[in-house]
């Protein structure tokens, strides 16, 4: 008998309970409860079902290349993809607005097993820096692709999307504005201040003390406390409203997500300054370096992984947390999140949640990538 | 020194506002208008406390049995195989945002403590399964080497050897996951779990800033104390096991 991988029975059994429970849910309309349908009741069902147990089960052995298991992983997922979307068109009656088709258990596990399956075979391939960037794009590309072709018209959560088009851009351009923006200030702000508190030993407790203080306080309430303080300095120093400072709008969530941004940026500049060899900095001093020569030309560049990595965490994170800017008027992706709790429309909190999930696992990989390289580069 | 001192009294204040919040009333006056009350009156704020602090303690609780059993399995040689994929998924994993997995968790479990205890507990699961297994597997050789040597059955090394030094990693991760779940609960109000979060939400939907004010501090302070409680326990462990 061949032998098995491990790993590669249990994505079969998740896969194969993904194909024993309903793939999408029927709703008459978009706030009833649905019924489930299962993927063998639809049209070419049974053949695409068989496809994906063969897929699963043929892949326990252990025999098989990662190339080989990447491609059937992939195949996998983009397959259940378009049956979803073709379950939605074959659900929906003709010129039926109301009815709403959501991707139920059976999507979900089956996704998650050809995902976690594609995931194992990446490992297994122990593919080149150039390798991984190259795939990211293409899984983002692939995806793209998937969505724009409209074969996913007909899910729910595209339906929801094809009624408030404009509106998903606008808050998609606000969440990107306010997890960037974050980001933006807090390395302008930052960078200085780490620097500024690795020449100058004495407030460095203070400063990190403060800022991770600044950490503990619930993203919730730092996010309100924004409002009336802010609306204050709006109102009482002169000036301030003009240079755009406002109680309300985007103005409190992006300063709450700059206070957040603050730690990462600040101690990992000291910590990635802190790590350059002693020897380096004399060496570069001997050289007739000038202070801000050393700090410019030695330090920061070495310091450069530290910092890139201090990015990652800022990123995922306020790309997160900027949902919450969605509760307060903030604008972003939690507008559609919380209006969608609120009518209890899952679509809709799908609609905000999915891209928000979407993007910061991109900007995780990404920024992953890069911290990579740049470590690659000053090593 | 001055920090536990601080520490102490930080708690004994907290204690104080949360038995008695009246007298506290005058120092969130100013941060009301018209004459809105200054303490969150509706639900007693000790009670709300003690749900927060409950569900919080549920959760890291689930998630240290889940994720120290699960880091344990993939460090013995039946589950080598799962070693790399582990560590991708939890590396992925981290990348979700616990706002979208707690809203996730809704249309699965419904409305309230249910479904941010899950979320929590998922979300919760990532820290300690890291840091447990770092320290499973981050021992030197020598030690290792001494245990085969002493001729310890892999079950003993297991609880003589490496649980007693993954101790300190271990309870870093619930660390971390008790802050952030302390944080994130305080979103579940907004799907209808008890948690002091209920008091920033009615803050934030009548403007009333002293409420949002009482709610952030309680779970800030809190979050404090736990952190360096947390820490204490580490340091303690680290000092029994030689490390320091």
């Amino acid at each position: 008998m061949a032998r098995l991988s491990p790993p590669a029975v249990l994505f079969a059994l998740i896969g194969a309970a993904g194909l024993a429970l309903p793939l999408v849910q029927f709703k008459a309309n978009r706030i009833v409860p649905g019924e489930g349908v299962g993927l063998s009741a639809l049209p070419f069902g049974l053949a695409v079902a068989a496809g994906l147990a063969a897929v699963l089960i043929a892949g326990c052995a252990a025999a098989w290349p990662a190339v080989l298991r990447l491609a059937a992983a992939i195949a996998g997922l983009v397959a259940v993809v378009l049956s979803l979307g073709a379950a939605a068109s074959h659900l929906t009656p003709e010129g039926n607005t109301l009815a709403r088709v959501a991707p139920a258990a059976g999507f979900w596990l089956l996704a998650l097993g050809f995902g976690l399956m594609a995931a194992d075979a990446v490992n297994r391939l122990r593919p080149s820096l150039a390798l991984r960037w190259l795939l990211l794009a293409g899984a983002v590309a692939l995806a793209a692709g998937i969505l724009a072709s409209g074969a996913l018209d007909g899910v729910s959560v595209m339906r929801e999307y094809a009624t408030r088009r404009d509106l998903f851009m606008r808050e998609a351009q606000a969440h990107l504005a306010l997890a960037f923006g974050s980001l933006g200030l807090a390395l302008l702000a930052g960078i200085p201040l780490g620097i500024a508190i690795f020449q100058g030993r004495r407030w460095r407790g203070t400063v990190l003390g403060v800022l991770n203080i600044l950490q503990t306080i619930p993203s919730l309430a730092l996010f309100g406390i924004m409002i009336p303080i802010l609306g204050w300095v709006a109102a009482a120093v002169p000036g301030a409203a003009g240079a755009g400072v406002s109680g309300i709008g985007t103005f409190p969530a992006l300063v709450a997500l700059f206070l957040y941004a603050l730690l990462p940026v600040v101690s990992n500049t000291l910590a990635g300054l802190s790590g350059v060899p002693a020897a380096t900095r004399e060496a570069a001093v001997g050289l007739g370096m000038t202070r801000t020569q050393v700090l410019a030309q030695v330090l920061v560049p070495l310091a450069l992984p530290v910092l890139l990595a201090a990015v990652r965490i800022v990123l995922v994170q306020n790309i997160g947390l900027a949902v919450i800017a969605g509760l307060i008027g903030g604008g972003g992706f939690g507008t559609f999140v919380f209006q969608g709790l609120n009518q209890t429309a899952m679509d809709l909190v799908l609609l905000g949640a999915l891209p928000t999930i979407a993007l910061a696992l991109v900007a995780g990989i990404a920024l992953d990538l890069a911290v990579q390289g740049a470590r690659r580069g000053a090593a | 020194m001055i920090g536990r001192i601080l520490l102490a009294l930080a708690g004994l204040v907290l204690l104080a506002f949360l038995i008695a919040p009246a007298p506290f009333a005058p120092l969130f006056q100013p941060f009301t208008r018209n004459g809105a009350p200054a303490i969150y009156a509706q639900t007693s704020l000790l009670s709300l406390t003690l749900s927060h602090l409950a569900i919080v303690a549920a959760a890291v609780a689930a998630s240290t049995v889940i994720g120290l059993t699960l880091a344990i399995l993939v460090t013995r040689r039946a589950g080598r195989e799962f070693l790399p994929l582990a560590r991708t998924v939890t590396a992925v994993g981290q990348t979700f945002p616990p706002v979208a997995v707690l809203a996730l968790a809704v249309p699965v479990l419904g409305f309230g403590t249910g479904p941010t205890l899950v979320a929590l507990f998922l979300y919760g699961l990532l820290p300690v399964f890291e840091n447990a297994l770092a320290g499973l597997t981050g021992q030197p050789p020598a030690v290792t080497e001494a245990a085969r040597g002493m001729g310890l059955t892999p079950r003993q090394r297991l609880w003589q050897i490496d649980l007693p030094l993954a101790l300190p990693l271990l309870l870093a991760g619930m660390r971390l996951t008790a802050v952030i779940s302390l944080g994130t609960a305080t979103i579940g109000s907004t799907i209808a779990a008890r948690t002091l979060g209920e008091v920033i939400i009615a803050g934030l939907l009548s403007s009333n800033t002293a409420f949002v004010l009482q709610g952030g501090l309680v779970v800030g302070i809190l979050a404090v104390l736990i952190h360096h409680g947390f820490q204490a326990l580490e340091s303690r462990a680290r000092r029994r096991m030689g490390l320091e």
